[in-house]
């Protein structure tokens, strides 16, 4: 077939790139050659646009094992325990067919993970959704829960957290982010860097089919009134065999059969075995004859660029092969020596006794093209005088309910009830709480993890925005007691051609970079997913953090729900009072505008270690961090999750109490602790140089707030559970 | 005592179930679906998941398992068996439980805690367990028990209904019914009473700190001498 330019075009490659590719290769393409460097060079797989920036996140620290750059990042969890963790997005996918979208988000970051050796043993999942009253919003919220369900809960991890969220800016492209956690021990870490010459290449797993050809071109694309033709190119989720692939590798690894391992993910048996020999600066020799096949006639186009799911690349030591398939036939899957490692430093592709494809590796990975595209600083918007006799036309109690039943705040067990959180028994916070926290199987130990994201913020302004989300992560996984080890992130943004999403992406990461550093919460793994817009529309900035901690004793596992009566509620941190950019501000006083809350990285650190300080010496009953609602949004979870009330007082100083009581400054949290520690626990705030107050005590049944209001717990709970019932 | 726990491809509860049948004194050893042999044993378990990814009908593939003609001896001999969740779909596909487990009322996957009232104590299993009301953990897709309406009057008749969803109280009605079943049935025993299907997962629910203990009422009663 002839290359014209309209071919190219589809491809997703620009003239210059494919010029650049003639130029390298000192001529024409062929087809196959075609479709692979698209592959290889689109923003998905070469991360084009977004690597001079991503270089500055820092990814070292003491608990790192490894970085960025393999299938999933690893950090040190003492006693030889390795947690093997990474985030992946599947945007574009899930807006096409939401169920298959996420399903396979989820078995693509399962693979992810235990292709580096661990068994998954916790995931989560950040989902953004258009605004509730958009046509699409109910059909692609339903979808994609029940497929992130129907794939984790047919493998067997349980689901222990994530975010659902809904904003107008994703009416047309939602976003679906996936995490999985993994465990294995330190000398079991298997890495995808091949090595070795005449070494087998073997396929394990499924067949391959033309299910998403081009899948990481799609996520590479702008969507229009034509996305829906793209259903073809999403894959389709088979978990069952997802689990066989799960349990067959655990088998294999358990010696030293393997030399490298990596999933066929996007652009499948392209980006696998090109980035295997990639990393051990080898070549590699394929025989398409011998790739098993799911449909008839396909062409060695088809094979390169399907993205069928539940398939892993695997560079064995030789003599193996026998051992290797006596495991696969066990669990019934396919499993084929396809090819051999060479020492030619090319990827040779042979189909029907023909050389289909020549291309020197490096042309491929290293020489792909590097954009520093053009971006625009985004200025701190300003500050604006919210009046304080608009402010007090609202009723604070009428706030506290319609806020309590708002779809960002309220209950969300709609979607985690359908989500297996329970199976492996390790489960010990569900969702819903600050953070997930699983068990490490017959410890002590636990990891918790939390994911989050701040749109708003960070379209406010994306430094501060970038930021924030960095330590509100850290304070949610402080808030269960367990210490901020590292964060995977998955940045979405809009297109980076142009300046502004280009701008935002730029300074969300320069953020990330700071608060990161400051708090030594390194960076192990991450996903860029760009072009999210539709019809030139693009979302909000979306970086998505998902962090990981380590709970020594699980005896010292803090919740949030309040524990008894006539205990001390204590809020850590000082309160300014801060409302633009704040839920309250956008529904309440329907103003969007303003600056987001300001951090200060010093307090966040300071505060968040005081916390730990206090937990470690069992002084905190419960905690929670103050994130969107501010004090009494937060305060009312606790109530809930506690089936108890408080009676708290009127702000002591000249701040308005709707400032008060909703503003969302940043670094605090709400403890709740014993009468009789209160002493020894003022000491240790003070000698930190911590500001605290005191904010009021528990009590049975009701919120009290002075003379302003009572609502009994149960009232609030019905604000709370209301929502999700109404909308489906 | 000892157990055996029955892997089929697709099980994921397998490991769970055979820790806590450690945990309380069984002697367990794990069986792969395609032996044709269960070593000496007292009681057969059957775990929840998806054995064969659910596909055609839950629990429908695995019911023609190799292995499953020996559980069926065994249970025509007397010995016990134990299917949860995905097992207890297996027991009502294999004949050896009546009735069938339609998807859920609703159309969705359910997790979460559950009340549940012992109805009828059988010889080998509840034997002695005080607490009339339990609370266990319950993650399915097709819980909804069905049968018509002359079986179901014979599973009254002969004491065959082990479980039934209720609230904290005890009370059965249907606001407590997560799934739909008839007569809010959540575990069922043959006529002999040496089979029990119950969809709750028993062995989620061993610790305090896994949202509640009364898993281990459970199995402690199951090592109990009647």
């Amino acid at each position: 077939m002839k290359i014209t330019p309209e071919i190219v075009e589809k491809h997703g490659l620009s003239k210059s790139e494919y010029k650049k590719i003639c130029k390298l290769l000192k001529r024409k393409p062929n087809l196959v050659e075609l479709g692979i460097f698209s592959a290889m060079w689109n923003e998905h797989c070469s991360y084009k646009s977004s690597k001079i920036h991503l270089k500055k996140l820092p990814t070292k620290g003491k608990v790192v094992i490894q970085g960025p750059g393999e299938n999933s990042g690893i950090v040190d969890a003492g006693d030889k325990d390795a947690i093997v963790f990474k985030i992946e997005s599947h945007n574009h996918p899930s807006f096409i067919e939401p169920y298959q979208g996420a399903a396979t988000g989820v078995g693509g970051i399962l693979r992810d993970v235990f292709t580096m050796g661990a068994r998954p043993i916790a995931n989560l999942n950040s989902i953004h959704f258009g605004s509730p009253e958009h046509s699409k919003t109910k059909n692609l919220l339903d979808g994609v829960v029940k497929g992130i369900g129907g794939y984790g809960n047919c493998i067997g991890i349980p689901t222990i957290g994530g975010e659902t969220h809904f904003d107008e800016s994703y009416n047309g492209n939602i976003l679906v982010n996936a995490m999985s956690i993994g465990l294995t021990k330190k000398d079991k870490i298997f890495y995808s860097k091949a090595s070795g010459i005449n070494k087998p290449v073997i396929y394990v797993g499924s067949k391959t089919g033309r299910d998403g050809i081009h899948g990481a071109s799609m996520a590479s694309a702008k969507f229009d009134d034509k996305t829906e033709e793209k259903k073809p190119t999403v894959q389709v989720g088979d978990p069952f065999t997802e689990k066989l692939l799960l349990e067959a590798c655990q088998e294999l690894m358990k010696d030293d059969s393997i030399i490298a391992i990596q999933d066929m993910g996007a652009a499948g048996l392209t980006s696998s075995s090109v980035e295997m020999v990639a990393k051990g600066k080898i070549g590699i020799e394929l025989n398409l004859n011998k790739v098993p096949c799911r449909e008839l006639n396909m062409t060695p186009y088809e094979m390169m660029l399907s993205e069928s799911q539940e398939r892993m690349l695997i560079i064995l030591n030789s003599g193996k092969e026998n051992k290797a398939k006596k495991i696969f036939d066990k669990w019934n899957l396919d499993f084929a020596v396809i090819g051999k490692t060479t020492n030619t430093k090319n990827l040779i592709l042979k189909f029907d006794d023909k050389n289909v494809c020549e291309i020197p590796i490096d042309f491929l990975s290293d020489m792909a093209p590097l954009y520093n595209r053009k971006w625009k600083i985004s200025s701190m918007p300003k500050k604006q005088q919210i009046l304080k006799n608009k402010l007090n036309n609202h009723k604070i109690l009428d706030s506290l309910k319609r806020l309590l039943a708002h779809p960002n705040i309220c209950n969300k067990q709609w979607v985690w009830h359908q989500y297996d959180h329970t199976v492996m028994a390790d489960t010990i916070q569900k969702p819903g709480s600050d953070a997930g926290v699983v068990r490490i199987h017959k410890t002590n130990k636990a990891i918790a993890s939390s994911i989050d994201s701040s749109p708003e913020y960070c379209a406010a302004h994306p430094i501060t925005g970038g930021k924030q989300i960095v330590c509100e992560n850290w304070r949610n996984i402080i808030s269960v007691g367990a210490q901020p080890l590292a964060i995977t992130n998955c940045l979405n943004f809009g297109n980076p051609e142009k300046e502004k999403p280009m701008g935002e992406f730029v300074e969300c990461v320069q953020g990330i970079i700071e608060a990161c550093k400051y708090l030594e919460y390194p960076v192990v793994s991450g996903n860029v997913s760009f072009y999210n817009e539709t019809n030139e529309k693009s979302i909000k900035p979306t970086p998505a953090i998902g962090g990981v901690g380590l709970i020594k004793n699980i005896e010292k596992m803090i919740t949030m729900s309040l524990k008894k009566e006539n205990s001390i509620l204590l809020i850590i941190g000082k309160t300014y009072g801060h409302l633009e950019q704040s839920l309250f501000a956008r529904e309440i006083l329907g103003n969007k505008k303003g600056p987001p809350p300001e951090i200060n990285l010093f307090n966040e650190k300071n505060n968040g270690n005081s916390i730990l300080e206090l937990i470690d010496k069992m002084f905190v009953l419960s905690c929670h961090d103050i994130s969107v609602g501010g004090i009494l949004i937060n305060l009312a979870e606790m109530c809930i999750a506690g089936n108890l009330g408080a009676n708290i007082n009127m702000p002591k100083s000249l701040i308005n109490i709707n400032e008060y009581f909703f503003g969302e400054d940043q670094s605090r949290y709400l403890i709740e602790i014993e009468e009789a520690n209160f002493e020894t626990v003022t000491k240790i705030l003070n000698k930190n140089s911590v500001f605290f107050e005191q904010i009021g005590i528990t009590q049975k049944e009701k919120l009290t707030l002075g003379k302003e209001f009572e609502i009994s717990v149960n009232e609030m709970k019905k604000y709370n559970n209301r929502w999700f019932k109404r909308y489906i | 005592m000892k157990s055996s726990v029955i892997i089929f491809p697709g099980s994921n509860c397998d490991r769970d179930m055979a820790i806590a049948l450690e945990k309380f004194g069984f002697k367990n050893s794990m069986i792969w679906h395609n032996d044709t042999k269960i070593p000496k044993t007292d009681l057969v378990v059957l775990p929840g998941g998806f054995s064969y990814g659910d596909y055609l009908r839950t629990g429908s593939i695995a019911a023609k398992s190799k292995i499953i003609s020996e559980v069926i001896n065994f249970a025509n001999s007397g010995g016990l068996v134990l299917g949860v969740c995905n097992g207890f779909q297996l027991l009502t596909e294999s004949g050896l439980l009546p009735g069938v487990l339609l998807r859920n009322k609703y159309l969705r996957f359910i997790c979460s805690n559950v009340y549940l009232n012992i109805k009828n104590n059988s010889k080998y299993f509840f034997k002695k367990i005080k607490k009339k009301t339990i609370e266990l953990h319950i993650a399915h897709n097709d819980g909804c028990y069905y049968i018509d309406k002359e079986h179901i009057k014979k599973l009254e008749d002969k004491n065959q209904i082990a479980l039934e969803y209720c609230g904290q109280d005890g009370k059965v009605s249907e606001e407590f019914n997560p799934n739909g079943s008839l007569n809010n049935i959540a575990g069922i025993y043959n006529e002999k009473q040496n089979i029990l299907g119950m969809m709750p997962h028993p062995e989620r629910m061993i610790e305090p700190i896994l949202s509640g203990e009364d898993g281990s009422l459970f199995f402690k009663d199951l090592l109990t001498k009647n």
